[in-house]
Formats: structure tokens, C-alpha cells, sequence
């Protein structure tokens, strides 16, 4: 057989590669990206969010575009500035915790023994403890803020990380071809990032994915309970004030609908998004992908048993 | 010959690749009579797995069936559904795998396997389909006490008499057997071969055996198919085979293969490595290592003809 190389693609160019290739993923990534752009440069684009700007709980009008709060401030304002904190937290929270979890979890299943005991045991500990309720019980005690409440979330959320990969891990080792490794006299940190952390690459991105959706609906949550500090303009505390101002009982649905509907969105990016990613950690899958456009351009689907497809029709 | 229990006519098998599909069996057609042993013999890449695998459409993606008519007692298995084919599938051909540690599960025990693949395919309650596993282990040379056993407990030529016993369970009119004794040293190769011998005589169940190990395969089958980068090139009756191959990759075959009896004559090699597959040569794909080739072998495919009763040859310089 010849050489691979023209088939095969690595490093930034595969990971563009499968999101532009799936159509889930296409559009999860636009979803997000547009996000981004609000996040990034929204800011620059709105009035200052707090600022009084006319009569309070005013309906969507060409005058403000989703309305204004119980204070009299602008919605869409205050929408657009919380995008940047409430993504910030989220993703910073999302890859933190995978990167913890990642650590500790290969550590663990790697090195076996005592290790594996004593890792074992901490996450488990953490994983016992409902995290919700604890980190209600930390936001209240520590100083409130952007800051703290990432914390809270980072520390009661990267236990089950850490379990799965400790688990991925284990079995990853029992492996023939890190066995072969082993032999061939590679270092310990070698073995790990180029046999077996690339493995667990679709696990590694869904992780960060789920994460990063737990850590902005918690962090909204949080945020909405009044345990962030209310007087920052994020998701979580827009949600506050509406409920604060009885949003609910005067009709007053532009004060939480969109920012609802912002963390929604942002959830459905991020879940289309996963959809690409499993081919990059399996080269079998880009194989497949080019099995199934040549099935589906003969207007077949893809079947459990192997597909009978004449060449002359 | 009786009517075939098995017609492949023609059949075509491609891998579909980011470059485009590549033909893995190169319509290939052959007949299997009930009762019958037919070899399958090639070197690795020739085909012969991936076209018993395509009869039971069991081939993994990337692959499709590019045409082609596979017949067994008048269905066409290429025309099946999913669940006509899940019904065809072990009851009527069956497969033993390469591996047997891979086909057994290994966290449940030999017995509760051979149990869960009668159940799937029969109204057996547990007791009667547990008897008859039993009389299944019993049949291929394993003490029915080993229905316990997990397989990690078992030697390999255990497993694989294991997987014999399952693929037997339902009396399948064919079973395939994909290069069955490959991980397994020779004295316990010859006992299962001659097991599966004894069952074939006593079943009457035809037997497609596919192996790269032309001497045991010339021994133990009834007739041979010899495959070439995705073609079939010569079939014929076992003893023709061995007494006079006709196919010169056959006859190279041969001579590759050290002889215990008879001249220390020494033997040769083949020239050359088989082509790749992705960008074969044409006419005739031995042509560039064959020591007959013509100029016609080089533009022109041969087909497979008859030479005598049974026997059937794909190159000019015979035919």
C-alpha cells in the first residue's frame, strides 16, 4: 500500500476539517461564533448597561430594541455585556475542569498502585458530595464575584471528569500497542501524550463541551439564586434582577426571555458542535465519512450490513 | 455435479476511500456443492477474506458490494433486508473467525454464548438450549463441564473448538471458516481440521475454508480456489490442483512449498511483490511477475475458462 500522507490530515487543519465537514458541527460553530463576536466586541457596541436610560419595564420598542428593566436600564445593553462574563466563566470553567479531571485521571489510571488509591479516594469524596448545594454553601461564604463563583464551580466539577478518564485510562493501558511502547523504552510522559491522551481525544473535546454547558447553567443558576455579585452585569444576575422586579407577575417576559434564550442558544452550539469531533481521535471514522457520501450520493443510507451497491444504474 | 448450495457470480466488493473506491474482489464466481470442502487460498490482501465476509454482508465499512449475485437455494442474498438477513445469517451459513479469543466474549461463560445464539434463533427455553449446548461441546471434543468455563480458561484450540460448536449450533448448510487455525500451532491445526472433517462427514454441511497455507489447504479440501490481487485465478479438484496446478502464480505457489518427501530439489520464490490494489495492472494482474506473460496478457484481462471437467484456469498461455 502507498504511503498516507495525502489523505491524511493533522494538527489545526483536522479540527477545522471535521467542523466544516459535519453539518451538525457547521452549525454549532456559526451559533457559537456569533456568540463570540458579541462577546468580544458587543461591548463596544451598546450603551453602558447600567446606565438609567428611560421608564422602567418598557416593552420592546425601535427606541430599545428588547425592552427595558425594572430600573429603567436597557436590555439588550445589559444582554450583550453579560454575554462576555457568563462565556468567559463558562469555557474557562469547561477546560479547567477537564484539564484537572485529565490530570488527575491519568495520573491515576496510569499509575495504579497507591496512586490510584489516594486520587481514587479524593475524587470520589468530591463525587459524593452533591455539587449544587456545595457550591451554593462556598459562593455564600466566599467573597462574591466573577472570580469566586469559577472557583466554586471548577472545585465541584471536575471529580466526574477525573473518574471517567481515570476509567478510559485503564483500559487505554491494557492495550497491545502501549504495551509495545512500554517495551520500546518510552518515557512515562511520552507514553501519555502521544499514546494515550490522543485516544481519548473525542472524550477529551465532550468533556470540555458538557463541561462548559454545566458551568454556564450553573453559573446562571448560581448567579440567578443571588450568590454572584449582583451589582456585575452578567446572564446569571439579569435573571436576578427580573426576578427581583416580579418579571413573572407584571407580564414583563423581555426582562428574562432573551437571556434565557442566550443561554439555550449557547447550549445547542456547543452540543452540534461534539458532533464533529468523534472522527478526529478515530482516522477509522474519516474513512467511514467518504463510505457514506458515496452511499448517500446514490441516495442509500448507511446499514448495519454491508450495502449493495451496483456500480451501473 | 448436484445443484450448488451456494452460486457467487461475478461479485464485486469495493472499499470506498477519500480517493476513491478500490476494488477488493474483482468479480469473482464460484459454485459450492452441499458437502463439499472448497479452499480458498491467497496471499494476505487477496481478497479471499473480504469475499466470504461479503457473503454474509458482514463487511465493515468502508465497504460496498459493487455487484454481483449471490445465491443460496434459490434467494438471492445480495436482495435480503436487514432481518431476512439477520434470519440467513448462522442459521443457514455460519463462520468460524480468525481469532477465537476476540469472538468469544470473555466476561461470559462458554456456555451462556452457545446458549444466547440458540435462543436468538429458536423458541429453546433455557434447560432445553442449555442440554443442547452441552451436546454441541460434546460433539467438538470438550467435556460438557467446560459449559462453565470462561474462555480466558480455555488453550486456544479449546476456543476455537468453541467457536466451531457455535458456529454448528444451528445446523447451517454452510459454514465458513476464515483462516481458522492460523493462531494455533500445527499438531492442534491437524486435530481440529480433522475434527471439522469428521463433523462435515457426519452433518453433511458444506465447508468454505479459507486459509493462506496452500499445503494444509491441498490436504483437507475437496476443491481449491486460488485468489490473486482481488481475483479468482484458477479452481479446481484438490488432487488436480496439487498434481498439476495450471496457473502459473498457482504452480509458483507450489514450488514455493518445501516438500517432505520426494527430491531436496530445493524450491523457488515468486518474483516481485503483489501489486497494489489501488493501482493494479492491467490485463492480466500476474503479468509482471509471471514468466509466461505475452504482450496480449499486459492489455487484456483473462477470463476464467474451463480447461477440463472442474477445473477452470484465468490465463492465456493455459487456456
Amino acid at each position: 500500500m502507498t504511503a498516507p500522507e495525502r489523505g491524511r490530515r493533522i494538527g489545526i487543519a483536522l479540527w477545522w476539517d471535521a467542523i466544516r465537514r459535519d453539518r451538525q458541527a457547521r452549525t454549532g460553530a456559526m451559533v457559537l461564533a456569533v456568540f463570540a463576536f458579541i462577546g468580544i466586541f458587543g461591548p463596544l457596541l451598546v450603551g453602558d448597561p447600567q446606565a438609567l436610560v428611560g421608564i422602567p419595564l418598557q416593552p420592546p420598542s425601535p427606541h430599545h430594541l428588547l425592552g427595558t428593566t425594572g430600573q429603567g436600564q436597557d436590555v439588550l445593553a445589559q444582554l450583550v455585556v453579560g454575554t462576555r462574563v457568563s462565556l468567559l466563566i463558562g469555557f474557562g470553567v469547561g477546560f479547567a475542569v477537564v484539564l484537572i479531571g485529565a490530570i488527575v485521571g491519568v495520573t491515576a489510571g496510569f499509575y495504579g498502585g497507591r496512586i490510584d488509591a489516594a486520587l481514587s479516594l479524593l475524587f470520589n469524596v468530591f463525587l459524593v458530595i452533591p455539587g449544587l448545594p456545595l457550591a451554593i454553601v462556598i459562593a455564600a461564604y466566599l467573597p462574591t464575584g466573577s472570580f469566586t463563583l469559577a472557583l466554586v464551580l471548577i472545585v465541584t466539577g471536575w471529580a466526574w471528569n477525573a473518574r471517567v478518564i481515570r476509567a478510559q485510562t485503564l483500559s487505554l493501558r491494557q492495550r497491545d500497542f502501549v504495551a509495545a511502547v512500554i517495551v520500546t523504552g518510552e518515557s512515562d510522559v511520552r507514553i501519555i501524550t502521544s499514546e494515550i491522551l490522543p485516544m481519548m481525544t473525542s472524550l477529551l473535546v465532550a468533556q470540555v463541551i458538557g463541561s462548559t454547558i454545566y458551568a454556564i447553567g450553573a453559573q446562571v443558576g448560581l448567579e440567578f439564586l443571588g450568590l454572584g455579585d449582583v451589582s456585575a452585569v452578567t446572564w446569571g444576575t439579569n435573571l436576578y434582577w427580573s426576578q427581583n422586579d416580579s418579571a413573572l407577575l407584571t407580564g414583563a417576559w423581555w426582562t428574562f426571555a432573551p437571556t434565557g434564550l442566550c443561554v439555550a442558544l449557547v447550549g445547542f452550539g456547543l452540543s452540534m458542535l461534539n458532533s464533529g469531533f468523534d472522527e478526529i481521535s478515530n482516522p477509522r471514522l474519516q474513512l467511514e465519512r467518504a463510505w457514506r457520501e458515496h452511499l448517500e450520493h446514490r441516495g442509500m443510507k448507511a446499514s448495519r450490513s454491508t450495502p449493495v451497491v451496483p456500480e451501473h444504474d | 455435479m448436484t445443484e450448488p448450495i451456494l452460486t457467487v457470480r461475478d461479485l464485486c466488493v469495493d472499499y470506498i476511500t477519500d480517493r476513491g473506491p478500490v476494488r477488493a474482489v474483482d468479480r469473482v464466481s464460484l459454485e459450492i456443492a452441499p458437502g463439499e470442502i472448497l479452499g480458498i487460498a491467497g496471499e494476505s490482501g487477496s481478497g479471499k477474506s473480504t469475499m466470504a465476509q461479503a457473503l454474509l454482508r458482514i463487511l465493515p465499512p468502508p465497504a460496498v458490494i459493487a455487484g454481483g449475485e449471490v445465491r443460496h437455494g434459490g434467494t438471492d442474498l445480495l436482495a435480503l433486508s436487514e432481518s431476512e438477513l439477520r434470519e440467513m445469517r448462522w442459521k443457514r451459513i455460519s463462520m468460524v473467525f480468525q481469532s477465537a479469543m476476540d469472538a468469544l466474549n470473555p466476561v461470559l461463560t462458554v456456555g451462556e454464548q452457545i446458549v444466547d445464539t440458540l435462543r436468538a434463533h429458536s423458541a429453546m427455553n433455557p434447560r432445553q438450549a442449555r442440554e443442547r449446548a452441552a451436546a454441541l461441546l460434546t460433539r467438538v471434543g470438550i467435556p460438557a463441564a467446560q459449559l462453565d468455563a470462561f474462555a480466558h480458561q480455555l488453550s486456544g484450540g479449546m476456543r476455537q473448538r468453541v467457536g466451531i460448536a457455535i458456529a454448528l449450533a444451528l445446523e447451517p448448510s454452510l459454514v465458513i471458516l476464515d483462516e481458522p487455525t492460523t493462531a494455533l500451532d500445527v499438531i492442534v491445526e491437524r486435530e481440529i481440521l480433522e475434527q471439522i472433517r469428521d463433523l462435515q462427514s457426519r452433518l453433511g454441511f458444506a465447508v468454505m475454508f479459507i486459509t493462506h497455507d496452500l499445503g494444509r489447504m491441498l490436504q483437507f479440501s475437496d476443491r481449491v480456489a486460488v485468489f490473486y490481487a482481488a481475483r479468482l485465478v484458477e479452481i479446481g479438484p484438490a488432487a488436480a490442483m496439487r498434481r498439476a496446478p495450471r496457473h502459473p502464480y498457482t504452480q509458483g505457489l507450489l514450488r514455493a512449498f518445501p516438500s517432505l518427501h520426494g527430491e531436496s530439489a530445493g524450491h523457488e520464490s515468486i518474483g516481485g511483490a503483489p501489486p497494489s490494489l489501488e493501482h493494479p495492472p492491467a490485463g492480466c494482474r500476474f503479468h509482471p511477475r509471471c514468466p509466461l506473460a505475452m504482450d496480449r496478457c499486459r492489455v487484456e484481462r483473462p477470463e476464467v475458462l474451463e480447461i477440463e471437467p472442474g477445473h477452470s484456469v484465468a490465463c492465456f498461455a493455459v487456456t
